[in-house]
């Protein structure tokens, strides 16, 4: 399958984390199952107009398109006119060639939360009108309609992420080769269920603290970060803590809080990113499927139950205590 | 004369982010250039009205390929207007950081922007052009994917310390989030002698220090080994040394801030003479931007785009001056600024080879000043200290990314941004025509490239664009 790649309004830096695939590399990856870039505007030699006619001849039908995945968010802006990002040598918009082009592809990908939802090119008074390509942050419809469908009948499949992570790239691309991937297989904002139906708390090295509310007070403290440092870790999808990232890595493990990046309008938290809003003292924004009584419950239970060493460790920058190892039985 | 012709080049690939080049063609050589940044974002406008510390947020996500040169600005900036210095050995963590960025772009930018040009069947008559084509061949060459694995495994520093890249928040004005610990250190220390394997064995293929010692340009002809050999030959070959020549008007803020001071160091040079750099000099003029206001400084500056687009003006890029005049920013302006012998020489010639040599050094030195940097650590310090931000007061976070330097200049009211302006490298470099007419340093390069007969995306020009590894999503931001 072939794949057209454009930027629109982004840092390009779902790209870059895309190179980060290993285990293959990412172009032995794509050879071996088949999948070859018609054009990616970081990794092909073509440049200028030789690009020009490529897209023009996608746009007429000449070439074939099977895959267009779109990185960036689409900019509207000013006055509707998506003059704020014109496609280099083409004089017209990225938003008219991106309408233009949808309906020639067989599916359409969005590719971090700056395509799918608006994401962070979209915060604050969102300067630019910048949109999703389906979604306008959480509403469906923005620079193409809630009504639309590629020709493989799926709407614009939405790889949410600030970054992406390079596997969900990847693995949707393997499973969209094989026929594998259908409308069952999105989630309510039309993101792949093999990496959203878990959430970034799962298999977080903090559980141990969150169990028992043991927080972090401070960053680089390794207590939880839900009650004091704005973590939503428990709220997020994502697999971050499950299959990791560069290496070994994830936000929470790094120590600093998961916002949520996945999700639309995570650019605006409505609170400072490491600040957690509370109310009368209490953190707002609890696990969206626990009954809050049954949370406050256990929480009060399970703050009063901290061991010594969970309590200690928690707002430290490094485990003090270890845990305590049954010694052998005395013969 | 023949009267000029003009070419619209663009899409503008394999640089980071979307550029368009006008060109005035005559006499089968480039007259005149014009570079257009084709898109407006509007971070800085973002930011107005955040709390301070979500800069740290927000501002990595400016770009995609220098991520961690924004979170570092943007933490200088903050711990300045705190004025607080971060825990010491949190600064070596998050310089570590910096540098792994640094160099990884050093290494994309060789193998997978600017070599893959000399594959194309434009060069099938060149004693060379099999070996590139084997070598660099955009999206298959064997150097290409065997430097995207080195990057990636360099990369795991930054999963280790900064939990993902690109966009990690652990990089904060007091230090880092994240204490390593000295398995931690053993670990990091095996992906740099890993990396170190790799530029040996098949960038230079000699040990670095070899190439680090060479003073002058005559020492390269001699240099018979590695990707990096295939580079002088093809130079050679193609006269790259005389090809797209700067202005030679350099500056650099001073890359890696150690106590004692900047590992490279900060200043300017000017037709080969050193001198200080006072940033107070800096003035980003407007002229040919689609912006709204008036020349200054970026403390008082301001970002008003012209939703009309005003016919006189051509990019979204301001023109950034320092005392009135235009500076190119990058690798070779650092390693020269820091008075490297060879670097000095080749800012002289000022060339597409000269930045792509010039790169490379730096690739070197780096690598030797990371493993001397992460021997330093001492993981039973800490590695955060807390910081209070005041409610009213200013920064400034000047630091040095892979492209050159980038400057963020913030102030608070209230405790909230009331102005956040940012110069990235690209700016310096890619800026349009300032208020007396002046072109930036890439136009001014372009002039006198050829043009073969036909030809509608100049290859000459492409080489000149690239040897620059600009940066379009920063430029305008």
């Amino acid at each position: 399958m072939n794949i057209l790649w454009l930027q629109s309004a982004g840092c390009g830096g779902c790209t870059m984390s895309l190179l980060c695939a290993e285990s293959p590399n990412l172009f032995d990856l794509f050879a071996s199952a088949g999948l070859e870039f018609l054009w990616h505007p970081s990794l092909s030699e073509a440049s200028g107009a030789e690009v020009c006619r490529l897209l023009e001849a996608v746009e007429s039908g000449a070439q074939k398109l099977d895959i267009l995945c779109v990185e960036g968010s689409i900019v509207h802006g000013p006055k509707n006119t998506g003059r704020y990002h014109m496609l280099a040598g083409t004089g017209r918009s990225m938003l008219d060639w991106v309408q233009s082009l949808a309906p020639k592809a067989e599916h359409v990908i969005a590719v971090g939360t700056c395509a799918t939802y608006g994401g962070v090119t979209s915060a604050g008074d969102n300067p630019a009108d910048a949109t999703g390509l389906q979604y306008d942050g959480r509403h469906a419809g923005a620079a193409l309609p809630a009504s639309f469908r590629a020709r493989s009948g799926l709407p614009v499949i939405n790889i949410s992420g600030c970054p992406i992570h390079p596997d969900w790239v990847a693995e949707t691309l393997l499973l969209l080769s094989q026929g594998e991937l259908g409308a069952d297989d999105l989630d309510i904002y039309a993101r792949p269920r093999f990496y959203t139906d878990t959430l970034v708390h799962h298999a977080c090295p903090k559980n141990e603290f969150y169990e028992y509310k043991a927080s972090a007070e401070e960053l680089s403290q390794i207590g939880c970060m839900m009650e004091h440092l704005g973590c939503i870790g428990t709220q997020a999808v994502g697999d971050c803590n499950i299959r990791l990232w560069n290496g070994e890595g994830s936000c929470t493990r790094a120590g600093y809080p998961c916002i949520n990046c996945t999700a639309p309008e995570f650019e605006e938290p409505g609170h400072g990113f490491t600040q957690t809003p509370k109310f009368a003292g209490i953190p707002v924004g609890l696990p969206t499927d626990m009954p809050k009584a049954w949370f406050m419950a256990l929480a009060s239970l399970s703050k009063r139950a901290t061991p010594a060493r969970v309590a200690k460790n928690a707002t430290s920058d490094r485990i003090i205590v270890p845990p305590s190892v049954k010694s052998r039985k005395h013969d | 004369m023949t009267d000029a012709t003009t070419l619209l080049v663009g899409p503008f690939n394999r640089v980071e982010g979307d550029l368009e080049i006008r060109l005035e063609v005559a006499d089968g050589r480039v007259r005149a250039a014009y570079a257009n940044s084709p898109l407006f974002r509007g971070f800085e406008m973002i930011l107005q009205g955040k709390g301070p510390m979500d800069a740290l947020t927000i501002t990595p996500r400016i770009c995609g390929i220098c991520s961690i040169s924004q979170s570092m600005a943007a933490a200088h900036a903050l711990a300045d207007l705190a004025q607080v210095s971060p825990a010491p050995e949190g600064a070596k963590v998050a310089q570590l950081l910096h540098m792994v960025e640094n160099v990884s772009d050093h290494l994309m930018h060789f193998n997978l922007f600017f070599m893959p040009d000399f594959a194309r069947p434009i060069y099938s008559d060149r004693p060379w052009f099999d070996r590139a084509v084997t070598r660099f061949t955009a999206l298959k060459g064997s150097a290409l994917k065997r430097a995207t694995e080195a990057r990636t495994q360099l990369m795991h520093i930054v999963g280790l310390l900064g939990g993902k890249w690109p966009h990690t928040l652990a990089i904060q004005p007091g230090g880092v989030t994240y204490a390593p610990t000295a398995r931690d250190k053993v670990r990091i220390g095996a992906d740099l002698a890993a990396f170190r394997s790799y530029l040996e064995e098949v960038v230079f293929g000699a040990p670095l220090e070899a190439f680090v010692d060479l003073t002058q340009i005559e020492q390269l002809s001699g240099w018979s080994s590695g990707d990096l050999a295939l580079f002088l030959s093809i130079s050679d070959d193609l006269s790259l040394d005389t090809s797209g020549i700067g202005a030679g008007k350099y500056l650099s803020f001073g890359a890696y801030p150690l106590p004692s001071g900047p590992l490279f160091q900060r200043g300017i040079l000017c037709d080969g003479v050193a001198g200080l750099l006072d940033q107070r000099d800096i003035v980003e003029e407007i002229p040919s931007s689609w912006m709204l206001g008036a020349d200054a400084h970026p403390s008082q500056g301001m970002t008003m785009p012209d939703e009309d687009m005003r016919e006189d003006a051509y990019s979204w890029c301001k023109a950034p001056r320092l005392g009135g005049v235009p500076h190119e920013t990058g690798a070779l302006a650092r390693q020269a600024i820091d008075g490297h012998p060879l670097a000095v020489a080749l800012a002289r010639e000022g060339s597409v080879r000269a930045r792509v040599v010039g790169r490379l050094l730096e690739l070197a030195r780096s690598q030797i000043e990371m493993e001397r940097l992460l021997a330093s650590i001492n993981v039973r310090e800490p590695f955060m200290r807390q910081v209070k931000l005041p409610k009213e007061g200013a920064g400034v976070g000047m630091v040095e990314a892979a492209r050159g330097a980038l400057g963020h200049w913030i102030k608070v009211e209230n405790g909230l941004i009331s102005s956040y302006q940012i110069i990235a490298p690209t700016t310096w470099n890619f800026s349009p025509r300032d208020r007396h007419g002046v072109p930036g340093p890439l136009e001014a390069a372009l002039v006198g490239a050829s043009v073969r007969a036909g030809e509608d995306t100049p290859v000459s020009v492409q080489h000149i664009v690239r040897s620059f590894d600009p940066c379009m999503v920063c430029t305008v931001h």
